[in-house]
């Protein structure tokens, strides 16, 4: 009786441990394509929570639904169950448990984000200092791009070059270079994230935020707002362009012989032709920025 | 001080009916009055809150902001978010605790029973307050219910009384509001408990609201003066948070996390202490490891007051910082995986009965074991930095406010429902109740994961259509979600107008508040009862009083 109830615990010991590690490998699955080599890093972190998150679920509710099932009340059993308070025994092993887990994933979460190196702002003069910065750049095959001016405004986006005084309302970036940006914000807070890198900083109005990252792959993704600015919120989009070197080149060498034309945005122009049929308050509204001048609008 | 409350020799009377329907509209100071007030307030504001819901939900069952006009839509979640969290699940926890700390403890009222009323009455004042802002040339605030300046701080209206003003007017008012609970429930609970009722013979329940209420006291006080900063911020011109004045807007986070997010706790404890009471009842099982789920709500009220900055994880925080943070966060897992673990070995061999407040209670445990999931996912760094403000997030957090604390609430309802009103409600319309929150909660908020971590971004009125699926699923669960309030509104209206009446203790349930009258007679207790063990003592037929209870009850335990 015994060895049999120990078989059964380690049968579903072995089934448990098996749709968890299936789990964490759909969660790759859920994610937007790995951009940049911080997303590898993110996904790789994810799936394992997820594997271990998927053991503690099916862990708890099974067990819940073995009770519902077959420790129910009889209809005129009035009853009560045994009366025991408690096991010291179990209590401190699920006391103990958790507190390894955490210390675990505490552990692999620091690892990951150290190798990831993402800076805060108070960060950005330490950077060469962190030997596990630049772990995740492919350090050897690049040498740092110059720094491009990220200004976020309601509600545009305008990427400056400056080494070549380019302006765009579309950021293209080389791939598999160390981008750095420095971040501005022209009037509220204002967040730059793309899913497909995985990242995400907040742009904090009279501040100067540098961030870094490493692009991997080429092809087309989209850039968000990620903190809450107001009106056209969620109007304020634009396309990253990871190219090659030589594309990035000379995409750079075309715009700066463009003339600054007014780029299209999309808060503006909703601003001056409302939206047909929705219904409208009347509320005012800050007044959308006018569309940027840049060398390349989008 | 008005310790003399309970020496009063005041003896109740309790074949009159303690409460005609005229008495919940007066400024009453009876503990049980206000409670029903709170919850009936707090209840009709939730059906407003939710009505907002379905209007967001219908504006994102499609890519394009075509429902309603994008100040609107921001104004929408602006005000769900307030109303579900300063009118919703604050006072309806308040109002429950106000019913059942006094009689669970063996007292005759709160500590201090006018306080208690002046909390009450703000809430209306301050709910109204809120609502008046639709009135306004500009509308209600539309800078989320988290008001980061410097959005909050632009006043495109250029009028002093505009939204944002009202908004912060009702918070600061709905924080001194919720400073006099604290206060009062804190005191009530060192103070008057019945003799023999010593810290370790109080139900897990009056633990988790003595616990949360200390939160309050120590959290408060920064989110109602960082809104009072904004309000000068806003209409006198301080420069507090505004960067362009020299302010610092990432401060005004700190003031608003350090108590919003021990907030949560506030919220959720009382609903952890409503399963460690539902359970043993359900079960027919003594809680299990009581004195440790006891012991960790307080755990969990210390640890909370060193989490908040999680929520500022891309706000431009150091990395030192992030790091402290995320271990701190990551530690409120553990007191709360004891509660968990414990709740599943007091139902493991139990005898259990599915009746409505137990469904409840189950499909709460069942969906607050994924937020919590969840939840150690959004505390590791990396991983929050991607999933940060995305709707993985708004998912995370709907799985605690509506899949636990709501499901908790309704559990509550049901189960001290015959307690409140006297009479029984209808078993087959709350199975209804249950199946319908259950199925709509999972349909509305578990498509918004995969949105967050496809990097769909919260309070956007407009997406990119490759977000479409799931949201079309999410905004159908808000539809029957929405619905599944109307078998529990037709429930509790019948069922108090003309339900069976109950007796004292229809779930044979042990407890001081089930040895008095349903509903219990104004001053609670003829006599104070001299507790003499410990709470739960299902299968132990041990009488919990000297004094109160009748000889047949110690045989029915048997």
């Amino acid at each position: 009786m015994k060895i049999r109830n120990i078989l059964i615990l380690i049968g579903c010991a072995i089934a448990l441990t098996g749709a968890s590690l299936w789990m964490g490998q759909q969660a790759y699955s859920w994610f937007p394509p790995q951009a940049a080599a911080e997303s590898k890093l993110i996904d790789e972190l994810f799936s394992f929570l997820v594997s271990l998150g998927t053991f503690i679920f099916l862990g708890v509710t099974g067990t819940v639904t073995y009770s519902i099932i077959f420790h129910r009340a009889g209809k005129y059993d009035t009853s009560d169950g045994p009366p025991i308070e408690g096991n010291i025994t179990l209590e401190v092993v699920w006391t103990t448990i958790p507190i390894l887990l955490v210390l675990w994933i505490a552990t692999y979460s620091y690892n990951i984000y150290a190798e990831m190196a993402i800076q805060g702002p108070m960060e950005a003069m330490h950077i060469h200092t962190m030997a596990s910065a630049h772990a995740a750049t492919m350090e050897s095959t690049t040498e740092p791009i110059e720094k491009i001016e990220v200004l976020a405004k309601q509600w545009a986006w305008v990427f400056r070059y400056p080494n070549q005084n380019v302006t765009s309302t579309e950021l293209h970036l080389p791939v598999n270079r160390r981008i750095s940006l420095a971040l501005q914000s022209a009037d509220v807070l204002h967040g730059f994230y793309i899913p497909a890198f995985r990242l995400k900083q907040d742009i904090v109005p009279k501040q100067t935020i540098d961030f870094e990252f490493t692009p991997i792959r080429p092809g087309k993704y989209r850039l968000r707002d990620s903190q809450f600015s107001g009106t056209y919120f969620a109007a304020m989009q634009t396309d990253v362009v990871v190219q090659s070197i030589e594309d990035y080149n000379h995409w750079l060498k075309t715009a700066a012989t463009q003339k600054p034309t007014p780029a299209n945005n999309q808060a503006a122009n909703e601003y001056t032709q409302k939206i047909k049929g929705a219904f409208t308050s009347g509320y005012p509204t800050v007044i959308p920025a006018p569309p940027p001048l840049v060398n390349f609008p989008s | 001080m008005t310790n003399t409350q309970i020496e009063k020799p005041k003896i109740a009377e309790p074949h009159h009916p303690p409460t005609t329907w005229k008495t919940y509209f007066t400024f009453s100071t009876d503990h049980k009055v206000i409670g029903i007030q709170y919850i009936v307030t707090s209840f009709l504001f939730f059906l407003i809150g939710g009505i907002f819901a379905m209007i967001i939900r219908g504006e994102l069952i499609t890519p394009e902001a075509d429902l309603v006009d994008r100040t609107v839509y921001n104004a929408m979640f602006t005000m769900h978010g307030t109303i579900m969290l300063f009118l919703w699940t604050f006072p309806v926890l308040v109002g429950l605790a106000n019913y059942l700390v006094p009689l669970m403890i063996g007292a005759r009222d709160m500590a201090f029973p006018r306080l208690n009323a002046v909390a009450f009455w703000m809430v209306p004042v301050f709910g109204i307050i809120l609502m008046a802002s639709f009135f306004l040339p500009g509308g209600p605030a539309q800078a989320g219910w988290w008001s980061y300046p410097p959005v909050s701080l632009q006043n495109p209206t250029g009028n002093l009384i505009n939204g944002q003003f009202l908004w912060l007017i009702a918070v600061a008012i709905s924080g001194v509001s919720s400073i006099m609970g604290g206060v009062n429930f804190v005191t009530t609970i060192v103070k008057m408990r019945a003799p023999g009722m010593t810290f370790f013979r109080m139900p897990a329940y009056v633990w988790a609201v003595f616990s949360a209420q200390i939160i309050q006291l120590f959290g408060l006080p920064a989110l109602t003066a960082g809104a009072v900063m904004l309000l000068l911020d806003l209409s006198i011109g301080t420069a507090f948070f505004d960067p362009a004045k020299g302010g610092n807007a990432v401060l005004f986070q700190h003031f608003f996390w350090f108590y919003s997010h021990p907030a949560v706790y506030v919220i959720i404890l009382p609903v952890f202490g409503i399963f460690s009471e539902i359970f043993p009842v359900y079960s027919r099982k003594p809680l299990f490891g009581y004195k440790v789920v006891a012991v960790s709500s307080l755990l969990i009220a210390g640890v909370s007051g060193f989490v908040w900055v999680h929520h500022m994880f891309a706000s431009g925080t150091p990395a030192w910082m992030r790091i402290v943070f995320m271990i701190s966060t990551m530690f409120v897992s553990v007191p709360t995986g004891i509660k968990v673990f414990a709740w599943v070995a007091t139902i493991w061999g139990g005898k259990l009965r599915l009746t409505t407040p137990m469904l409840f209670a189950l499909g709460g445990l069942i969906m607050f074991v994924f937020a919590g999931i969840t939840g150690i996912m959004l505390s590791s760094v990396p991983i929050d930095i991607h999933v940060n403000n995305t709707y993985f997030v708004v998912g995370h957090f709907h799985y605690v406010l509506y899949g636990t604390v709501t499901m908790g609430m309704f559990a509550a309802f049901y189960h001290w429902f015959p307690k409140m009103t006297g009479r029984m409600y209808y078993e087959g319309l709350g199975k209804l109740h249950f199946w319908l929150s259950f199925i709509g909660t999972n349909l509305n908020f578990l498509p918004m994961h995969p949105l967050g971590l496809q990097g769909m971004l919260r309070r956007v009125a407009s997406y990119d259509p490759e977000y479409a699926f799931w949201n079309v699923i999410a905004s159908i669960g808000g539809f029957l979600l929405g619905m599944s309030t109307l078998p529990f509104i037709l429930n509790m209206i019948g069922s108090w107008v003309q339900g069976e009446k109950a007796p004292d203790n229809p779930w044979r349930a042990i407890g001081l508040e089930w040895l008095v009258a349903s509903p219990p007679p104004v001053e609670n207790f003829e006599e104070i009862p001299v507790v003499i063990s410990e709470p739960y003592g299902y299968g132990k037929s041990e009488p919990l009083t000297a004094n109160l209870e009748k000889q047949e009850l110690i045989k029915d335990l048997n």
